[in-house]
Order: C-alpha cells, then sequence, then structure tokens
C-alpha cells in the first residue's frame, strides 16, 4: 500500500491513523520530557549556568571597563611605541579622579598589576596625586612620580584592560602574552600553566596506570570468587569508597610524614628515614588509594557478565591458560577497564585536596591553582580560563578516546 | 594410537578392548560430603554416541567435566583412548566440547570462532581457512561467516558451536544439552543435523541431556544417570522394552506401577499378590523370591480392553475413571487392584469399544509385557 493511501486510513471514530498516531506519541513525548525536566533544569541552574557565567569572567574586564573610557578615547590614535601624549595622560587622571572618589581606583590598580607587575603601587601614588591636582600638565607629573610612566608597555596594558573583553587570561593560562608585536610567550622564568597541566596529565595517567595494574587482578578474583567470598572481599575494597576522602588523605598525611609510624619504623630497621610527605610519591600513593574503587568497580561489574564456560571453551579448544585468558577473556573485559580508566583518569585530572594536602609545591595540580586565584588572589577570570582550558583539553581527550575505544563500548555495569 | 597397541591393557572391571573411554570407579565429591558422582563405571566405544541422561542433579555434567578435565574426579581413573588422563589439563586431551549456552565468544566473528582452536595449534594459515571452509559448510552458515554471535538466531550459534568443536578433528566429541535453549521444532532438527554429522565423521560421541526423546533418538546406547549412579546403560530399544529398574521404568516413557509382595517365583514367571487385591503374574527381572516386596511396570499400551476369557492370564475387573481424547490414541484412567491412578492408551482404530467414565470394563495383559522390579 503506498503512503497516501496510508494516510487516508481512519480509526473507528472516522480520525485519520497518522493523526491518531500523532496524538498518541504527543502523549508518550510528554511523559517523557516531563520525566527528565527536573533533573534537566536541576543541571541548567548548578552547573550549566555557573560554568557559563564564570567563562564569562575569563574574557572580560570587570575590574576596569568603563572606568577607563576616557583614557581609551584619548589612546585611540596612538601608535602603541612611543610615549602618550599629554590628553592620554590628563584622561587618564580624570579617570583615576573619578575611580579614586567612587573607591574603585584599587581595583583598577589590581587589574594592571595582573600584566603589568609592580603597576599597583604605582597606581595607589599616582591616585592620591591627582585628587589633590586641579590642572596639568599632567604628564610630567606622572613621569616625575615614578619613570614606569614613561613605559609603553603600561600603557599597552591599560589601553588593553579598558576595553570590555579580553585575552589576557587565556594567554596567560596557556603561558601565553600579549607583545608589542603580537602575541608571544612569556619568559621562561613565568611560565608556570604549561607545566602545571603537563604534570596533571601525568599524574592522572600514572594514577590511572597503577589503579588499573592494582584493580585488574583484584577484580578478577572478585569475579571469580563464589558470591559469599566475593562479597567479604568486596567490603574491603568498598571500605575506603566510604570513607570521607579529606579524612583519607589526613590519614596518609599522618602516616607519611616525617616523625610519622612509616618513619619510625624505617629508623627502627635500617636507621634512616625518608621524606615522603609533601613529593609526588605521596601525592600518587595517596590518589591510587582514592581512585583504586572507581577503576577497579567497572571491571568487576563487565567481568561479573563473562560466563565462565568462554574460557572453559577456550581450553577445551587448545589453548592453554594463558592463551585462554588473554584471547578470549580478557577482550571481553575491555569495555570495562575502559570505562574505569576514564573514570579515574578524568576525576584525577580535578584532583585538589590530596596534592595540596601530602603533595609539595611541585606536585601541585590544575585545580590547586584554580583554587589559588579563586581565594588567595581572588582573580576569578584566570581562576576560569584555567579551569575552562582543563575542561577543553578533557573534552578534546575525550572526544579522542570516542573515536579509539567507542564510547558505546564502555560498559559501567 | 591403535587399540592394540594400548600399553597395559590391565581394565577395571568396566574395561573391555574397543573401548575408547573409560571411567573407571569414579567418585566426585564438591564439598567432601555427599557424593555427587558414586563408583560410576562406564566404558564408551570408539565411534559410538553414548547419551547421560537423567534427572536435574544426577551428574551428568559432572561426569562429562571430569572427562573434559574441568573437574577432577575425587576416586578412581578415567582413560581415554587406553592413557589415564585424570591429570592431563583441559587443553591437551584434545576433545571436542559444545556448551549449553554455547560459549560462542561475542568478539570474534563466526570464522574467527571457528578458526580458534586451529590458530592455538598453531596450523599454517591455508589449512586453517580451507578448515573454517570446510566446517562452515557442513553447517550451512557460509553465508554467516563475518558476523558476531549476537548476530545470529539461537539455532545458526548452536551450529556454530558445533561447528567449532568439530573444526579441529577431535575424535571426542562432548554436549552438555546442547539443543535444551531451542525451541520444540528447531530441536528436533538439529537432533537430526547431530545425529547425521555424527554418521559422517569417525567421531564417539557422548552427548547429556535430560529430555528422554532426545536421547531415544539420537543415541546408539544410552546411561540413564540417577543420584549419582548409573541405573542402567543400554540400546534405546533395551531401556524402553527392558528396563531394569523401577527407577529406569518410570523414567523412560510412561509405566503403570504396581507394589506388591512375591508369593512364588520360578525363572521365569512369579506371581505378586497386589495388596491383597489381586495376584499378577509378571516375568522376575528383580524380585527376590516368595515374601519379598516389588514393584511391577507395566507399558499402558500393553493393556488391552475387555479381552476374550483366556487370551491373557492376568485378567482384572475395572473402572474408568477418566478419558483423554488425544488424537491418535485416547488415554483413558481406570481404577484397578486397588489403585486408580492406572493408565492404559488404547489406539483410535476400529473395534475400540466405546467409553465412558464410570463404567464397568475388564482389561488385561501378557505376563512377559509386566516386569516385577525393585521395590521404589
Ligand atoms: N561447582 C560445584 N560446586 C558444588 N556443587 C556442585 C557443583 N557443580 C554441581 N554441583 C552439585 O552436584 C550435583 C550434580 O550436579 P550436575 O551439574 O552434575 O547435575 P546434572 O545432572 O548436570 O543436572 P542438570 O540436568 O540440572 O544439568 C548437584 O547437586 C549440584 O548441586
Ligand atoms: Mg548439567
Amino acid at each position: 500500500m503506498s503512503l497516501a493511501e496510508a494516510a487516508f486510513i481512519q480509526a473507528v471514530d472516522g480520525v485519520p491513523l497518522k493523526i491518531k498516531l500523532a496524538r498518541a506519541e504527543r502523549k508518550r513525548k510528554l511523559k517523557a520530557v516531563g520525566l527528565v525536566l527536573p533533573l534537566f533544569l536541576f543541571v541548567v541552574i548548578t552547573f550549566l549556568s555557573p560554568l557559563l557565567v564564570m567563562t564569562l569572567k575569563s574574557v572580560e574586564n570587570e575590574e576596569t571597563f568603563g572606568r577607563l573610557d576616557r583614557t581609551r578615547e584619548a589612546l585611540a590614535s596612538w601608535s602603541g611605541q612611543d610615549l602618550p601624549d599629554e590628553a592620554a595622560f590628563a584622561a587618564l587622571a580624570a579617570d583615576l579622579k573619578i575611580a579614586g572618589e567612587q573607591r574603585l581606583a584599587g581595583e583598577i590598580a589590581k587589574r594592571i598589576n595582573y600584566e603589568f607587575p609592580g603597576a599597583q603601587s604605582k597606581f595607589k601614588t599616582i591616585t592620591r596625586k591627582v585628587a589633590a591636582m586641579e590642572t596639568g600638565p599632567y604628564r610630567e607629573t606622572f613621569l616625575s612620580t615614578d619613570a614606569a610612566w614613561g613605559n609603553p608597555k603600561l600603557w599597552r596594558v591599560i589601553q588593553g584592560a579598558s576595553g570590555k573583553y579580553t585575552a589576557y587570561y587565556w594567554l596567560s593560562a596557556v603561558d601565553l602574552r600579549q607583545g608589542a608585536s603580537g602575541i608571544e610567550q612569556v619568559p621562561a622564568n613565568q611560565a608556570v600553566f604549561l607545566d602545571v597541566y603537563g604534570r596533571t596529565f601525568w599524574i592522572a595517567g600514572l594514577v590511572t596506570g597503577l589503579t588499573l595494574v592494582l584493580g585488574f587482578p583484584v577484580a578478577y578474583l572478585l569475579a571469580t570468587q563464589p558470591a559469599s567470598r566475593a562479597n567479604v572481599l568486596m567490603i574491603f575494597v568498598m571500605l575506603p569508597f566510604w570513607t570521607s576522602l579529606l579524612v583519607r588523605t589526613t590519614a596518609w598525611f599522618v602516616l607519611l610524614r616525617n616523625e610519622g609510624p612509616l618513619n619510625d619504623l624505617a629508623q627502627l630497621l635500617i636507621g634512616s628515614r625518608f621524606d615522603m610527605i609533601f613529593t609526588r610519591f605521596a601525592t600518587i600513593l595517596a590518589m591510587t588509594h582514592i581512585q583504586l574503587p572507581f577503576t577497579l568497580l567497572p571491571i568487576y561489574s563487565v567481568m561479573k557478565t563473562i560466563p565462565p564456560s568462554h574460557v572453559r571453551a577456550a581450553r577445551s579448544l587448545g589453548a592453554g591458560p594463558f592463551l585462554a585468558f588473554w584471547r578470549v577473556y580478557f577482550p571481553q573485559t575491555v569495555p570495562g577497564i575502559a570505562a574505569g580508566c576514564l573514570l579515574t583518569f578524568i576525576l584525577s585530572l580535578g584532583y585538589y585536596i590530596t596534592p595540596a594536602l601530602v603533595g609539595g609545591p611541585r606536585d601541585q595540580m590544575v585545580s590547586n591553582y584554580v583554587s589559588y586565584y579563586m581565594n588567595n588572589i581572588i582573580n576569578f577570570g584566570q581562576a576560569s580560563a584555567l579551569g575552562a582550558t582543563l575542561l577543553i583539553i578533557t573534552l578534546v581527550l575525550y572526544w579522542a578516546y570516542n573515536r579509539l575505544v567507542g564510547i558505546d563500548k564502555m560498559k559501567l555495569g | 594410537m591403535s587399540t592394540s597397541e594400548r600399553p597395559g591393557n590391565r581394565r577395571g572391571l568396566a574395561g573391555k578392548p574397543g573401548d575408547f573411554v573409560e571411567f573407571i570407579d569414579i567418585q566426585k565429591t564438591y564439598d567432601g560430603e555427599t557424593l555427587v558422582v558414586k563408583n560410576l563405571n562406564l566404558s564408551i566405544r570408539h565411534g559410538e554416541f553414548l547419551t547421560l541422561l537423567g534427572p536435574s542433579g544426577s551428574g551428568k555434567t559432572t561426569s562429562l567435566m571430569m572427562l573434559a578435565g574441568f573437574e577432577v574426579p575425587t576416586q578412581g581413573r578415567i582413560e581415554l583412548d587406553g592413557r589415564r588422563i585424570n591429570d592431563m589439563a583441559p587443553h591437551k586431551r584434545d576433545i571436542g566440547m559444545v556448551f549449553q549456552n554455547y560459549a560462542l565468544f561475542p568478539h570474534m566473528t563466526v570464522e574467527e570462532n571457528l578458526a580458534f582452536p586451529l590458530q592455538v595449534r598453531r596450523m599454517p594459515r591455508a589449512d586453517i581457512e580451507q578448515k573454517v571452509e570446510r566446517a562452515l559448510e557442513m553447517v550451512q552458515l557460509s553465508q554467516m561467516r563475518k558476523r558476531r554471535p549476537a548476530q545470529l538466531s539461537g539455532g545458526q550459534q548452536q551450529r556454530v558451536a558445533l561447528a567449532r568443536a568439530l573444526v579441529f578433528d577431535p575424535k571426542l566429541i562432548l554436549m552438555d544439552e546442547p539443543l535444551g535453549a531451542l525451541d520444540k521444532q528447531l530441536r528436533e532438527h538439529m537432533q537430526i543435523e547431530i545425529k547425521h554429522i555424527h554418521q559422517k565423521l569417525d567421531v564417539t560421541v557422548v552427548y547429556v541431556t535430560h529430555d528422554q526423546s532426545e536421547a531415544l533418538t539420537m543415541s546408539d546406547r544410552v546411561a540413564v544417570f540417577n543420584d549419582g549412579v548409573v541405573q542402567q546403560l543400554a540400546t534405546p530399544t533395551d531401556l524402553y522394552e527392558r528396563p531394569e529398574n523401577a527407577f529406569v521404568a518410570q523414567f523412560i516413557g510412561e509405566s503403570n506401577k504396581l507394589r506388591g509382595v512375591v508369593s512364588s517365583q520360578n525363572g521365569k514367571e512369579c506371581i505378586v499378590n497386589v495388596n491383597g487385591h489381586g495376584d499378577v503374574r509378571a516375568v522376575p527381572i528383580r524380585a527376590n523370591g516368595p515374601g519379598n516386596k516389588t514393584t511391577l511396570s507395566l507399558r499402558p499400551e500393553r493393556v488391552r480392553i475387555n479381552p476374550t476369557d483366556g487370551v491373557f492370564t492376568n485378567q482384572f475387573d475395572a473402572q474408568v475413571e477418566e478419558l483423554i481424547y488425544l488424537g491418535d490414541h485416547t488415554r483413558a484412567r481406570v481404577s484397578v487392584l486397588g489403585t486408580d491412578d492406572f493408565v492404559i492408551k488404547l489406539p483410535n482404530a476400529e473395534g475400540v469399544p466405546d467409553l465412558a467414565p464410570g463404567s464397568p470394563i475388564r482389561i488385561g495383559w501378557k505376563p512377559e509385557d509386566c516386569r516385577a522390579l525393585d521395590w521404589s
């Protein structure tokens, strides 16, 4: 029967069948929407919108936009290389006078200071000075107060910060900056973030690898034990899972301390102590311990679904124990390995408390810097640029992983 | 290795030359408390299709697993082609096995599944391809070679499993309820297909099932298991016609059970008093002489109704309790000799009288058809 004919088929009450179907479907769809709506709204409100707001902060000049308008106008025709003219100095003086009255000068100074270290104090001095001045000439006053006002670089920073948007935070998140002639790398002694990313991925990768190496045999043991024994063993695996992260990390801190029980034992046995706390070793050890169940559980639950008869079949077909494991059992666990490792890797990328408590200064990860900028410096722009960069790299890795392994093949249980 | 070359021809009780597989005084316990297999003696001949038949939990799978090498006998000896194989690793036994749920490797295609046993034997690639091709043809699955097991129907998966167990030319194939997951029609089709393959190839098959009709259709001999003991090992005809104990009589086909005490017995016939309701003449198989209890077993289709007087030495008054029409025959449940679940099968042919529930009839049977077995 053709489609046209089908369209005219009518139900008993004379309504075309297609319309009936659409009505029935609509009800079902509405129901489906109703079921996901609460969670969807929750995610939008608590996850997506903060994410967006924070990401906006990383490209906006919140502290300076609208407060340096006169200066921006005066600098519009400036070449960017030489000393700005008197008008520019006068405009900045006017902007600072108003900002000083509104008690906003400090914020401006702090923002300029990110890009031009040392600018904060210069701004404070000059703001105080121009507040007392009625007329110019401003250029001489600025230059005589601090020679830095003659530095075109400072003026370029002021010009950049006076606009609504800035690339500064994103550039600096990857150790770049706006130079006199385009984007350039920051000097080696100021470059930190690429190193931090590298370290973050290295630690996360190492922890993932270690949890896999330690977790796989245990998962295998659990999956092949009779249920009664497996349950008891499972409690031991889950116990750390049920303990608070902070408590476990603190426990590691106590254990690894220079005066801790491990070092006491070492002192007793071989007469010397080891530097364990505040090292990369401690970070990796504690993180591996915490992440172990995350890697293990997906592998275990996939292993549970592999019938023992598969290995038996392989054995009866002539494969030795190792070959049967490697060619028949192991390939079937790959979806679990993929899921467990991805979970641990992504969770490890965001670690914060553990490196902060048991790691040294060279073991701090991206999240520690995010927290540092959020809590210590109150530089939301930099914090969110760092976080967003990490998010983007993670998404790219996830995409690559999907291409390689296939997320649909992944099994969490 | 041929039969004549076998070293040390000392056999257990069950052993006779020509036997391919032997279970000799095998016992098996899993928990150290109960014997799952009690004193199993079983010889399987070269090229034979032998079925282990028995109710659930009777130790069939366990026996098969001991033969395959996945379970170790607690006691006794298993010999394969004259060699003791108790401690031989499963992969060295060269035994093809078909599992109940097929155990096809889900991450491999049909072709790869079939190539697996050849690859692990390090065969040259060309040989592998040729053998896989042949096996695929045998089970008519050449079209499906690139598919994964999940993309096949149950019957097709079953055939792949069969082909995989055969592809490396093992001399012995074990099948543990291989058709259990298939529907009735497909099962019957596969029974015949397996039977044909067995006839074509020179293999010995040990087959496990708890479906008695399957066992009777396919097997050269059937070993009836119960409670970890082989109750009877015989051809299908013998099992049905000449059951040696009450369990076999009950388990294979349908039979009427009458319990009584032997009042007299000679070599060919005994007379059994059924609870004071009457004397029945029967063949003494396991009857232990006058005064001992015995169970009489009688197939429903061997009973005649309203026989001419004097034709049968066993004739009794009975009353029809229930009639069930089954197309080719009618089942009549009658009460006779103090029981009311005595069943008679009446062919729906000419000359069979109309009956109605409640009507009194006379029934009779030959003493040869009635077997006096052990008390149960
Ligand atoms: N691995 C095991 N551990 C402990 N007991 C077992 C094990 N396997 C089987 N048994 C017990 O041994 C007995 C015989 O089991 P088996 O599997 O041999 O029976 P079966 O004849 O194959 O039954 P079915 O027809 O249900 O498959 C059963 O009582 C069972 O509970
Ligand atoms: Mg079984």
